[in-house]
């Protein structure tokens, strides 16, 4: 009797191990080969921004290895693999020269970081943290150095300004917009994200770039835009995230911002599947967790015959930055006005249409509280 | 009474809040929460919640 095809996943991250998890809930027979080119250790990434809160190191960040991954679920793990490409007609896919069939393809291979290009952008003291090798690099070069300049008051960024704040290091965070969190939420808000970092001990430098680093005694020195200078001993670059999609572009699948893929996660091949940051459903790139998770009960149920549609409900957004919680439930559409009460770095804000219906909301510090209440209420932000 | 952590992004559960807003009174321990109860903030099912010493 011929062995039946495997299940194939491209990415051992969140997505793929959720997604194997899943689906072993409902068949335990289908052989499932993992494919990752790092090394296939089980990690929660929101936690790699809260090491030196938790106390714990890279090590202890990682749940399982790759061979106590493959016992829990039944799968076959190749770690430090690349793909080499992908054949939509013949469902098969090489690594080298070697050619492995499949049944159902994911590509569940995730976002990497955009970079920022300057005069000594390539310095390795420059780092981006996009997995848990990048984490455990970042610790180790982090070891006897006194402070650290982030590119990026996004969401990445003011969470590790913050992790880094709790682990007695100081902090410079540089960004070209007005406020943090800018674009995720309203300025108001994130004017206030600002004053609790700042109080926490966080140096703030808005509206501003670096311009370029240079090797200073045995530091670095930062130039930025206004002709300023910071000493510092690592840069970290966050800067944002964008789909991985150079394997699935070579393999002729649709793609715009991510991997096109409709509510069932099937791309614009037969058997070929997208899930996680690399996907873009039904219009929706959707960089977090409750999405993703949503989405590989979803396929999960698909992939064992049950064609399954991925819908969300409302999906709060919490930062780990504990010197001013945020909780956003970004309003889609802007046909409303924001209605804001505040006090000091407190704020609930809700996002109301002409009738009244709350569209989207913000709130911090100590009104993060509000949040299961409000997520009930909140109208039109079901995707 | 005892807390527990999400491993993936942190939520705590502690059993002696409950989690009223979704029917889970005050008091109810880890065993009693539905098996099918997921986390608010990240949708981890039960089974991938981990015990955080109190």
């Amino acid at each position: 009797m011929e062995q039946a095809l495997p299940i194939i996943i491209i990415g051992t991250g969140l997505a793929g191990y959720s997604l194997a998890r899943e689906f072993r809930k409902l068949d335990d027979i289908t052989p499932i080969l993992m494919l990752t080119r790092d090394d296939g250790h089980s990690y929660s990434k929101p936690m790699l921004s809260t090491g030196f809160t938790k106390g714990k190191s890279a090590e202890a960040l990682s749940m399982a290895d790759p061979g106590k991954m493959a016992a829990q679920l039944r799968v076959s793990i190749r770690n430090f693999t690349e793909v080499s490409r992908i054949d939509p007609d013949t469902n098969q896919l090489y690594i080298g020269n070697e050619v492995f069939e499949y049944k159902k393809l994911v590509l569940a291979n995730g976002a990497s970081v955009n970079t920022l290009t300057f005069p000594g952008s390539e310095h390795a003291n420059i780092l981006s943290i996009n997995n848990l090798m990048d984490y455990r690099e970042f610790r180790q070069k982090l070891n006897g150095k006194q402070h650290v300049l982030i590119m990026g008051a996004g969401l990445i960024g003011c969470e590790y300004a913050n992790d880094l704040l709790s682990g007695g290091y100081q902090v410079t965070v540089v960004d070209p917009t007005e406020t943090a969190l800018n674009g995720l939420i309203p300025a108001f808000a994130g004017k206030v994200v600002i004053q609790g970092l700042a109080q926490s001990g966080a140096q703030f430098r808005m509206q501003c770039f670096v311009r370029e680093v240079v090797d200073h005694d045995s530091h670095l020195l930062a130039i930025l835009s206004d002709g300023s200078q910071i000493e510092t001993d690592l840069i970290i670059s966050a800067v944002g995230l964008k789909p991985e999609l150079a394997l699935a572009q070579s393999a002729g699948l649709d793609c715009h911002r991510g991997i096109i893929t409709n509510r069932y996660l099937e791309t614009s091949h037969l058997d070929i599947y997208a899930l996680g940051d690399c996907a873009e459903i039904d219009g929706h790139v959707l960089l977090y967790v409750l999405p993703l998770m949503a989405s590989a009960r979803a396929l999960a149920k698909t992939l064992n015959g049950e064609r399954t549609q991925v819908s969300f409900s409302a999906m709060p957004v919490v930062t780990k930055t504990p010197a001013c919680p945020v909780v956003v439930c970004p309003p889609l559409g802007q046909n409303g006005e924001w209605q804001v009460e505040q006090d000091d770095i407190n704020i609930k804000a809700t996002y109301l249409s002409a009738e009244n219906e709350i569209l989207g909301f913000v709130l911090t510090g100590n009104c993060v509280s509000a949040k299961q209440s409000l997520v009930k209420e909140v109208k039109g932000i079901h995707l | 009474m005892k807390k527990w952590e999400c491993v993936i992004c942190g939520l705590i559960y502690d059993e002696a809040e409950g989690w009223p807003d979704e029917g889970i009174a005050p008091g109810t321990k880890w065993d009693e929460v539905p098996e099918d109860w997921l986390c608010p903030d990240c949708g981890t099912g039960k089974e991938d919640f981990d015990m955080v010493e109190v």
